[in-house]
């Protein structure tokens, strides 16, 4: 177990169910935490409504869950009036996106020097699995029985268009990466965005042909392309396949940020 | 000095240190002011990117210690209501400002009312309590934002100044002490857990930062502030503790003015149409006709109505179509006139002496 004194022992056991992904999401987090050698004290995580959210709740700092897609406004006060604190922030696809869309790209303008993890897992997983703003089009929901009609956002590239000065995309299956990248986001000054691709068996996958964990996070390593060689492949004119995303660093950069300790 | 700018005056004195807002007539001012004078005063000030965040960035400030405010008026505070009621579920001490105008939706930006009194009571889901006070003058502007902060701090309740565009935009002499006395919370005791009430129904507070690993949840939660969202008695034990420290605190936080108790005819009255019954006492001085002025609405101080013991009837003009009116015919026997008036305007002192003359 990674940085077992972060846990709290008395919350056991966690509602995530058998073969979620947000566990080793967690994981990657705290090893990235503990990588930056940041203390107990002085670590802040926060959060708002869904599977993701509940990430908080199980980690033995101080740590705010919050409403429904307003984690980051939340943070952003706690950044502001403490910048000599390490404000994490953890989040889904349907709280960042659709109803926290708008301090989305805010946070990511401001540049509130805090890293977000957002475990990114297609659905609205907490209330049972119906259609996000990153279900893939054609997907099977609970709310888009005969598939998705709605493009899906990217939310990486949203992150890169607002503002934000360190923004990376990896699954579930590349824990190495993954944590590499959030470690990297805690560096850089500035809003740092990680999203985490991640399997939701229990009500993504069963209806979507990837009934069994492997299958889900098979699709995700197969679908996985670095950014690199998506741009050579685009640059040579080969068909991207479908389904496929980039994964890696998208960018990293120092635009002026706010809440930096000085 | 302009009611706005006290307002910002008294936060100062009181000592916030963080202002997250976004602008909205009549209460901008506000805003302006504590981006001019906070940064100064080793504040943080942000312009958020609507009044959801505004209000999230405060209550996410207040749990680092230090003492935050937002201002708005109608439709702001309508997009407040859902972390106002995180604030109250979380016991997060903050005050928010609401310089009421013209409702319901975007209404009369430019004039006043009283149409939120019922919101900033009930306007959140769920059972709660909250504590209002209504300035009116531009000294109770200063004086009373200072209270807030104390009330705020000491219930761990978000307080609210329910002023309106008319004393918000009054201008009149205001009196700045050189320092105000204030009282923080009581800090969290080593032995306690996170959100165990004290005798008074109120938990100590361990900022972030403490050492204490608080979790802070808008679920219901037990007294470590883990959730626990489906044993009744949990539930139970936290929403009335909740509604408990406040309403059980009813006198003590209690702030009204009586006068001529002898009277048998009684103005109630809260905010500016206390100016035009006080122009009216001066006007015809006879002691049949008396006044309670509230200056704390929330939680209602019923028992201050029963200091007129010889009232044969209360008359309560309000600019709005009759909301605290209410609460009083709930407290009394004798009738209760409701005197609404709604477009901005005060009452004239023509207007209330010609329901005296009907009703006494």
């Amino acid at each position: 177990m990674i940085a077992p004194d972060w846990f709290r022992d008395d919350r056991l056991p966690h509602i995530y169910c058998t073969g979620c992904g947000n566990g080793t999401i967690i994981n990657c987090t705290l090893a990235a935490v503990e990588e930056m050698g940041w203390k107990r004290d002085e670590t802040i995580f926060v959060s708002g409504i869904g599977c993701s959210s509940r990430a908080p709740g199980y980690i033995l700092t101080d740590s705010l869950h919050t409403t429904h897609g307003r984690a980051l406004a939340f943070a952003t006060g706690v950044k502001m009036a403490r910048p000599d604190f390490n404000v994490v922030v953890f989040t889904g696809d349907g709280d960042l996106a659709a109803i926290g869309g708008n301090h989305f790209i805010h946070a990511c303008r401001r540049n509130v020097d805090m890293t977000v993890v957002c475990m990114n897992n297609y659905i609205y997983g907490m209330t049972g699995g119906q259609g996000s703003p990153t279900t893939p089009p054609g997907a099977i929901s609970s709310t888009t029985p005969y598939g998705a009609s709605e493009p899906a956002f990217d939310l990486a590239e949203l992150a890169v268009a607002a503002g934000a000065n360190y923004v990376a995309r990896w699954t579930s299956y590349h824990v190495k990466e993954l944590t590499k990248a959030i470690a990297a986001g805690m560096q850089t000054p500035g809003l740092a965005f990680v999203e985490a691709r991640t399997q939701c068996p229990t009500n993504y996958g069963r209806h979507n042909k990837l009934r069994t964990v492997p299958a889900m996070v098979e699709h995700l390593r197969s679908h996985a392309i670095l950014v690199r060689k998506y741009e050579r492949m685009v640059a040579e004119g080969v068909p991207i396949p479908e389904g496929a995303f980039t994964v890696g660093e998208l960018v990293r950069r120092s635009r002026p940020a706010m809440g930096v300790q000085r | 000095m302009q009611g706005n700018a006290a307002c910002a005056e008294g936060a100062l004195a009181a000592g916030c240190k963080f202002f997250g807002g976004y602008p909205i007539t009549p209460s901008t001012e506000i805003a302006e002011t504590m981006a001019r004078k906070l940064p100064k005063a080793g504040g943080v000030f942000i312009s958020m990117e609507d009044e959801l965040a505004s209000i999230a960035a405060v209550i996410g400030a207040a749990w680092t210690g230090a003492r935050a405010m937002t201002a708005t008026s109608g439709p702001g505070f309508s997009l407040m209501m859902e972390n106002i009621g995180y604030a109250a579920m979380t016991e997060t001490p903050c005050v928010v400002v609401n310089i009421q105008r013209g409702g319901p939706s975007t209404g009369q930006p430019t004039r006043a009312a009283q149409g939120d009194m019922f919101q900033c009571r009930f306007g959140s889901h769920g059972d709660y309590s909250t504590i209002a006070l209504t300035p009116n003058s531009v000294q109770e502007m200063f004086d009373l934002t200072v209270k807030a902060f104390d009330l705020a701090d000491r219930f761990r309740v978000p307080t609210f100044l329910m002023s309106d565009e008319i004393v918000g935009h009054m201008r009149e002499r205001v009196t700045i002490p050189d320092t105000v006395e204030v009282e923080r919370s009581r800090p969290l005791a080593e032995e306690s857990l996170p959100f165990e009430a004290s005798a008074d129904g109120v938990p100590g507070f361990a900022p972030f930062g403490s050492g204490r690993a608080v979790h802070v949840t808008g679920l219901t939660h037990d007294e470590r502030g883990y959730p626990d969202t489906t044993d009744p008695a949990a539930h139970d034990r936290l929403v009335r503790r909740l509604v408990a420290k406040v309403e059980s605190a009813r006198r003590d936080i209690a702030d009204y003015e009586v006068t001529n108790p002898d009277a048998e005819t009684v103005f109630v009255t809260y905010g500016p149409p206390s100016r035009t019954v006080e122009q009216v006492m001066r006007d015809r001085p006879d002691d049949t006709i008396g006044h309670l002025r509230l200056r704390v609405v929330w939680p209602f101080p019923e028992f201050a109505l029963h200091e007129f013991p010889n009232a044969k009837v209360f008359l309560m003009p309000e600019l709005n179509m009759g909301q605290m009116v209410r609460e009083v015919e709930r407290h009394v026997d004798q009738p209760v006139v409701s005197l609404p008036k709604i477009g901005g305007e005060l009452h004239t002192p023509a207007e209330l002496v010609r329901a005296l003359e009907a009703h006494r």
